[in-house]
């Protein structure tokens, strides 16, 4: 019950995050291209890189990796919008958001996880 | 409207893991539980943008609260990108094949079976009224030639 509290009150954080990021960056743009979800699926990526890094105590891994970043970071917009751009035609920048920000995330994880265990 | 997006949020979080930790997985094996997720939320997320787009009419706390609360919070990409990272080359390899041709396929599902199914129930509508129609002119034209012989 205590688990499910602190996804709950993460999500609660992670997901507003998203939207004003999400919100901030798209609207510094006018390009077609997904960049606001593509900066916090990045930026998630290399916060739980981090927190597998640290290995802080379970709490915090709950709260933190399972809440925060797991909703914070979102695959299903992901999808929506390499479909979207894939129906308007635009090949390439479908390939480049689907490829591209799977690969950086990846990335990502690594550099925070690298900063983690090389800091602590 | 951000009230809308932290309660989906976190009802979608909290639907990731439950069904995360009921999914069985082995340590280090094929990330299963993350995979589903992903691709219901996907496949989810295909039907409800089409619903919201193309055919509801504009409701101001529906995407909020679904799309980007419930559905954005259900499935993740952080845990993608961290489960390639702690497996084995070819392993992480198809998963990470897996999970971008399967969120791709989900979400244009979603999209498929919502339009073919908005486009289904407006025709069925469209073919009742001009069945109405056509009885109310049979009848007024019955009714009509009735007062005539009268």
């Amino acid at each position: 019950m205590v688990t499910i509290l602190l996804v709950f009150a993460g999500g609660m954080v992670g997901a507003p995050s998203r939207y004003l990021i999400d919100r901030f960056v798209q609207q510094r743009h006018d390009s077609a291209f997904p960049w606001g979800t593509l900066s916090v699926n990045l930026f998630g990526s290399f916060v739980l890189g981090a927190l597998v890094g640290a290995q802080p105590p379970g709490v915090v891994m709950t709260l933190a990796g399972t809440g925060f970043c797991g909703a914070l970071t979102t695959f299903s917009t992901f999808g929506f919008e390499t479909v979207r751009l894939l129906e308007d035609g635009s090949l390439r920048a479908a390939a480049l958001n689907a490829f591209g920000g799977l690969a950086l995330g990846v990335l990502a994880a690594l550099a925070g996880y690298g900063l983690a265990v090389h800091l602590l | 409207m951000l009230a809308a997006v932290a309660l989906g949020g976190g009802l979608g979080s909290v639907a990731r893991y439950l069904v995360g930790s009921a999914v069985p997985g082995r340590p280090g094996g094929f990330p299963w539980g993350t995979f589903l997720i992903n691709l219901t939320g996907c496949f989810a997320l295909g039907l409800l943008m089409v619903l919201v787009l193309e055919v509801w009419p504009p409701r101001r706390y529906v995407r909020p609260f679904f799309g980007v609360g419930v559905l954005g919070g259900y499935t993740t990409f952080s845990t993608v990108t961290v489960e390639i990272l702690q497996r084995p080359a070819g392993l992480a390899l198809l998963y990470a094949l897996c999970s971008l041709a399967g969120g791709l396929v989900a979400v244009w599902t979603g999209m498929s079976i919502a339009r073919l199914t908005a486009l289904r129930l407006r025709q069925r509508s469209h073919r009742q009224r001009s069945h109405t129609q056509r009885s109310h002119t049979q009848r007024s034209h019955t009714q009509r030639s009735h007062g005539e012989a009268g």
